[in-house]
């Protein structure tokens, strides 16, 4: 356990001194400074409004940055040390794969979720003491769908990382499934329904395994289920299931499919040459 | 203490060790030598358990270096040629190493000192910041501070002027008895005077073995 610790440490304050790191935190909280700025809280649009509506707008966006965020970031972590002999090194000491392996996961997940997580509690802080009503339904919501989609985006970084020999093809792979889940998100699936080229279960179950869809729904849930607001896809789904069920789906979900990514990246970290 | 048993390794079509079989014993200081592509790099990196064979097995003292690998590793320090470049600071670097591998700190900052290097005035510095010269003096304290039955250079002065090879060569001087020195090298005249059993190795194989 020491080991793990130590890996975990030692990779959190190599990320923090980064510089992505700093690119990271300052577009979240600068994303939250913006809003404020530019009166978010003040507007009202479809019946969101102060604080509700500013988180509602963080999410949206997050949705779309923050899995590639953490895809650049993270998909380099092994490969990025295989390419450049860090690994031949580091790994003459006896330090276990496990310990290695996992200690980095849980240095890195820290560094890419402590920053969304402190955006939130600048917005809520700042909305508190101008007096603010907090939507604290709203705010754990979100900090469990933020941690749980940081979760699945981690673990499928660090699976391709533990397969792909160069930092090049990492990132490309990487680009690809942001690209491919976020075309699946609506813009792909509406027009598959517009076109009625396949049946709509296959649409929903579509749906259903993308975790980005997932947020995205399990994020505008808590308000009024109306078509305009949440789409097709998303209002079928709500339609179709209770609110809290999909909800607790919606958070078990991306955690156990980052958990199943990590662990078959370790197991094919384990079994291949480490350089 | 090393035991290299019939060990094949293949990338792609290209066989890079081609049923090699080796013993290394205590006392033995082996300076292993061959052209570039011979399989000297692969061999090391299989002693120290990288490689998945793909026939073959390395044991040392007994334990296989894939399945013990973090035993097998308590007792071997490693240089490689080109220091990586570690983005942790020497103050990181040592606590990595002291956690890790249990190696004192102060033998760290013992040995810098007796290289010349001045780790105290670089404690926060990030390791890929210092000089070529400066790394290889720092991994050359952490293996010797390392206290190991085994030690592998993979061309370890490639980096030091000669006054830092001088000192270098003293300490392993004093540190070689009851252990295994293994140097990959070119320039064989530099350790001929530590070592005592010379290999040469070409297209994947031992084509000569020779003790002094």
């Amino acid at each position: 356990m020491k080991n793990l610790y130590l890996i975990a440490y030692l990779d959190l304050k190599e990320s923090i001194r980064a510089k992505w790191f700093l690119v990271y935190s300052l577009v979240f909280g600068g994303l939250i400074a913006l809003f404020f700025i530019a009166g978010v809280t003040e507007s009202q649009v479809m019946g969101f409004s102060g604080l509700s509506r500013l988180l509602l707008m963080y999410i949206q966006i997050t949705i779309v940055i923050l899995p590639i965020f953490i895809l650049i970031t993270t998909v380099r972590s092994i490969s990025g040390d295989r390419d450049n002999h860090i690994l031949e090194y580091m790994l003459s000491f006896p330090i276990s794969l496990k310990q290695y392996y996992w200690g980095k996961i849980i240095g890195r997940f820290i560094t890419v979720y402590l920053p969304v997580l402190f955006a939130m509690v600048i917005a809520v802080v700042y909305g508190f003491i101008k007096g603010d009503a907090i939507p604290w339904s709203i705010f754990f919501l979100y900090t469990g769908l933020l941690f749980s989609l940081s979760s699945a985006f981690l673990g499928i970084a660090f699976f391709i990382s533990s397969f792909v020999k160069s930092s090049e093809v990492a990132l490309g792979i990487a680009f690809f499934i942001w690209i491919f889940l976020l075309a699946f998100i609506d813009i792909a699936l509406i027009s598959l329904m517009l076109q009625q080229r396949i049946n709509q279960e296959l649409i929903i179950f579509i749906a259903m395994i993308n975790p980005m869809e997932l947020f995205r729904v399990a994020a505008i849930s808590l308000f009024d289920p109306e078509l305009t607001v949440m789409g097709p896809v998303a209002f079928y789904i709500l339609d179709s299931m209770s609110q809290s069920v999909f909800v607790l789906l919606s958070i078990v979900y991306p955690l156990v499919l980052g958990l199943f990514f990590a662990l078959l990246g370790f197991s094919i970290f384990q079994k291949k040459d480490l350089v | 203490m090393i035991k290299v048993s019939q060990l094949t390794k293949k990338f792609g079509a290209h066989v890079s060790l081609d049923n090699v079989s080796c013993e290394f014993k205590k006392n033995e200081s082996i300076a292993l030598m061959g052209a570039n592509g011979a399989g000297k790099t692969t061999l090391i990196r299989s002693i120290l358990g990288y490689y998945h064979p793909d026939n073959g097995e390395v044991l040392i003292n007994g334990l296989d270096t894939i399945k013990e690998r973090v035993k097998v590793l308590e007792n071997i320090s490693f240089v490689p040629q080109l220091p990586p470049p570690i983005k942790l600071s020497l103050d990181e670097l040592m606590q990595y190493i002291s956690v890790s591998a249990k190696v004192q700190r102060d033998l760290i900052l013992y040995y810098a000192n007796e290289m010349k290097l001045d780790i105290n005035a670089n404690l926060h510095k990030s390791f890929f910041k210092l000089s070529g010269g400066m790394k290889q003096k720092m991994l050359i304290a952490i293996s010797l501070a390392k206290k190991s039955d085994i030690i592998i250079y993979d061309e370890p002065t490639a980096n030091l002027d000669p006054n830092a090879r001088d000192d270098f060569y003293r300490l392993l001087k004093q540190n070689e008895e009851e252990k295994v020195l293994l140097f990959v090298t070119h320039r064989l005249e530099e350790v001929k005077d530590l070592v005592n059993r010379q290999i040469y190795m070409d297209l994947g194989k031992i084509i000569s073995d020779e003790k002094a």
